[in-house]
């Protein structure tokens, strides 16, 4: 029996919740090694065909660390990047993966500790459920 | 042109640092390096103590000459402190510098998987793997270099632009300072004294004028605003609209004196917070600069009363538009001063209640007694945070200067005025730094303090021919305490200035607090997300006059440092389409904030095309694209796709 946690792929943004990450590392504080970050400009800049395909390859949740109002690249960010999640989620509801599985909120620059929090709490609700069911 | 893979194998390095024992402390590096030397296309693995030093440095050059390498993947610390580093190795090796990639296994791996060592060596063994598989599908990019016009558009001549305009004039840059009002000054100049040196802000905008048109390479236009620009870093073509002044030289000071008089128009005066009225022929204050009055044609009559005093009056002048060419344009546009409500704590309901920025105006023009509305004044109640530190409101942030600046006006009360009651009704003083003195001064000499909290505020109300503010006092454990006052000062801060259509036009990104937003608070303050548009000051956010001109400094340093060499790299990482894939929907040029997209005709039917210098390379447009035609360069599909894969081990 598989007793890691789940693992998580973040999309967190270069300059604004990727310095977040950095940061709790910085503080050492501890999340769960089986989280792993793709650094991209901006939240609004993910595509929902990423996210579906961090799930077909196993990753049994997706959070995106989002640049929310601090987005250098304007205010649109929060609006967009909630667009991508909706978009997400009608793939996922079609390929029976539950929506709770994709997560988004917005990490600032300094918020380690919110993004660490997040992501002991999203690793225990993935835990809870597995194993995951959907098609592949 | 294509966003399709590349599938030529590549022989790529890769450099495990132990980063002294930061890295090799928990993860098993000799183990990583194992495993990621049977990694497809690596042709070299190794484990370095500091991969920064300069021995490793010079031994990674080597190996990219000697091997050779075709690109190299360094895990070690946070690209964002040695990506640039690592960039010269490459280059110094003969590789392009982005067929170089730093996976980070000290921020986000060793130091946040202390506890768990034996995972952190297996997210190690995954993101080095991500690292290969996107160093493997990498382009050699080329940054842009574009020629760089040596002068900068200065907007807002207050202390920050003035100052900023100074020091870039004096390292050789043409400076145009574009001030909207028709004297230069900004807020400063209606601040009369101020902490800690008692100068008041006539003395020292007076001093930077002076400084300034002491230098021929700062060119000043009051009344200007911008109405258009177009361009990108380097090269910015900005049209300003000059509204016309009424009056030139010559005319001796004291005809003006005379035509000012004989004006019979008088309208409530902004500068002094409507406390006082002007004439529509006006100076803010004597001294006041450029040395000449303006006339304010909305109010003027055209009665021609002036003219028969003073020839220098010209009511047939006309609004300007000029062209420049910038290479950096430079905001210093200041902020407003909060207005509060009216009702909110009796505000515009009683007369006596009035604002910190009246009370300055008022000690200014007042001589000699202090009286107000024909009533001498003993008794004055300070009430702090209004319009900050707001918990349910908009402005939640502190607005710095206030705490201070209301200390500070106090003591001028006291000591000039012979005020002999002053309260100080506070949420938490915040007078940090040196300024802690005068609130010891105030605390000493008789000042009572009291405090109050959020969701308790103190209620003025009207009680014979005074105000009573009663407010229920933290320091004394809630002890309802009741102040009877002459005049309420109500102790407001600073929200933005209202610049939408400036905003508009430079696509300024604003932040949640709506002022100006820099892209990192700390690691780059001066900075926008636009290349080339810097901030300073307190359009970005609350500032006292000390931290704006540390703040204009800074900026200073920023914008010569694009321009000093002629020209300038832009980065690559700009959205790419293929217009074989392009089926041209127009939902990219909707989601591009930056108008970076353009359609244009081909053979096959309409496509996006990308206008580089606009593209910030922020991605928005990708995930609205059906046919996945656009990519960001540097994070293109293929890219983001192999490095998912790789990561889910």
């Amino acid at each position: 029996m598989d007793k890691d946690p789940p693992k998580i792929l973040v999309f967190s943004t270069e300059k604004i919740s990727d310095p977040a990450l950095d940061l709790a590392g910085l503080m050492k504080l501890h999340y769960p090694p089986t989280v792993h970050a793709v650094v991209v400009p901006c939240s609004s800049s993910v595509r929902p065909s990423w996210i579906m395909h961090a799930f077909e390859c196993g990753f049994a949740g997706v959070f995106i660390a989002a640049d929310g109002s601090d987005c250098p690249y304007g205010e649109t960010c929060i609006e967009k990047t909630a667009k991508i999640v909706e978009m997400t989620h009608v793939m996922m509801r079609e390929k029976g993966i539950p929506t709770e599985n994709l997560k988004m909120a917005a990490v600032c620059s300094v918020c380690a500790e919110l993004f660490v929090n997040q992501m002991k709490l999203f690793a225990g609700e993935l835990a809870d459920k597995r194993p995951m069911q959907y098609e592949q | 042109m294509t966003n399709e893979p590349n599938f030529i194998e590549k022989r790529i390095g890769v450099y495990i640092c132990q980063c002294g024992s930061n890295i090799s402390d928990y993860v098993d590096v000799e183990k990583v390096r194992e495993e990621i030397s049977r990694e497809k296309g690596v042709s070299l693995a190794k484990v370095t103590m500091f991969a920064c030093a300069d021995s490793a440095q010079k031994e990674i050059v080597a190996d990219i000459q000697n091997e050779p390498l075709d690109a190299i993947v360094i895990a070690s610390c946070s690209p964002k402190l040695h990506l640039n580093t690592f960039r010269g190795v490459a280059e110094r090796g003969g590789l392009n510098p982005y067929n170089y990639v730093q996976v980070n296994i000290r921020e986000q791996d060793s130091w946040a998987h202390s506890d768990k060592p034996a995972q952190a060596t297996l997210k190690a063994i995954h993101l080095i793997r991500a690292g290969i598989a996107k160093v493997s599908l990498s382009e050699a990019l080329t940054p842009m270099t574009i020629p760089a016009e040596n002068s900068v558009a200065i907007v807002g001549a207050g202390v920050t632009g003035m100052r900023a305009a100074i020091e870039l004039a004096d390292l050789g840059v043409n400076v145009h300072l574009i001030e909207r009002e028709h004297f230069v000054g900004g807020r400063v100049a209606q601040w009369g004294k101020m902490s800690m040196t008692n100068q008041t802000g006539e003395e020292i905008i007076t001093e930077l004028y002076h400084e300034v048109k002491k230098r021929e390479s700062i060119r000043v236009y009051t009344g200007a605003d911008i109405i258009a620009s177009k361009g990108s870093i380097g090269n910015f073509n900005i049209q300003v609209k000059i509204q016309p002044r009424y009056v030139e030289p010559p005319c001796d000071p004291e005809s003006f004196k005379n035509a000012i008089e004989a004006c019979p128009v008088e309208v409530y005066d902004e500068f002094n917070f409507n406390l006082t009225k002007r004439k529509a022929i006006f100076f803010n204050y004597h001294s006041e600069f450029p040395a000449l009055p303006v006339v304010d044609m909305a109010t003027c009559t055209r009665c021609g009363e002036c003219l028969k005093y003073c020839h220098g009056i010209r009511l047939d002048q006309q609004e300007q538009v000029i062209d420049l060419h910038v290479g950096s344009t430079f905001l210093a546009t200041g902020f407003n001063p909060y207005e509060p409500k009216t009702g909110e704590f009796g505000y515009q309901e009683h007369p006596d209640v009035i604002t910190l920025q009246q009370l300055k105006r008022i000690l200014e023009l007042t001589k000699g007694e202090f009286r107000f509305r024909n009533k001498k004044i003993e008794r004055v109640a300070f009430i702090y945070c209004v319009g900050s530190r707001q918990v349910e409101g908009e402005n939640k942030y502190c607005a710095r200067y206030c705490c201070t600046s209301a200390i500070h006006a106090a003591l001028q009360l006291r000591k000039d005025l012979n005020v002999p009651f002053i309260y100080h009704i506070n949420k938490g003083i915040r007078t940090y730094g040196k300024q802690e003195i005068l609130y010891e001064q105030s605390s000493t000499s008789g000042d009572i303090f009291l405090q109050f909290v959020e969701d308790d505020p103190p209620v003025v109300e009207t009680f014979n021919d005074h105000l009573k503010i009663t407010v229920n006092d933290l320091l004394t454990a809630n002890m309802e305490v009741t102040v009877k006052a002459d005049l309420v000062v109500l102790v407001t801060g600073m929200v933005p200035r209202l610049n939408q259509e400036l905003n508009s036009i430079l696509k300024i990104p604003l932040g949640k607090d709506h002022f100006y937003n820099e892209i990192h608070p700390k690691l780059r303050p001066v900075e926008t997300v636009i290349d080339g548009l810097i901030i300073a000051g307190c359009c970005q956010g609350p500032r006292n006059i000390a931290e704006s001109a540390s703040s204009a400094l800074a900026a200073v340093s920023k914008v010569y440092s694009i321009l000093n060499h002629g020209e300038i790299q832009l980065e690559p990482t700009l959205a790419i389409v293929n217009p074989g894939a392009c089926e041209w929907c127009g939902q990219c040029l909707v989601a591009c904030p930056f108008d970076a997209i353009e359609r244009v005709e081909t053979e096959k039917g309409p496509v996006a095309r990308i206008i580089e210098s606009n593209c910030k390379g922020c991605g928005m447009c990708t995930p609205v694209c059906q046919t996945e035609a656009i990519d960001i360069k540097g994070y293109t599909n293929h890219e983001v796709r192999s490095m998912i894969e790789a990561m889910s081990g």
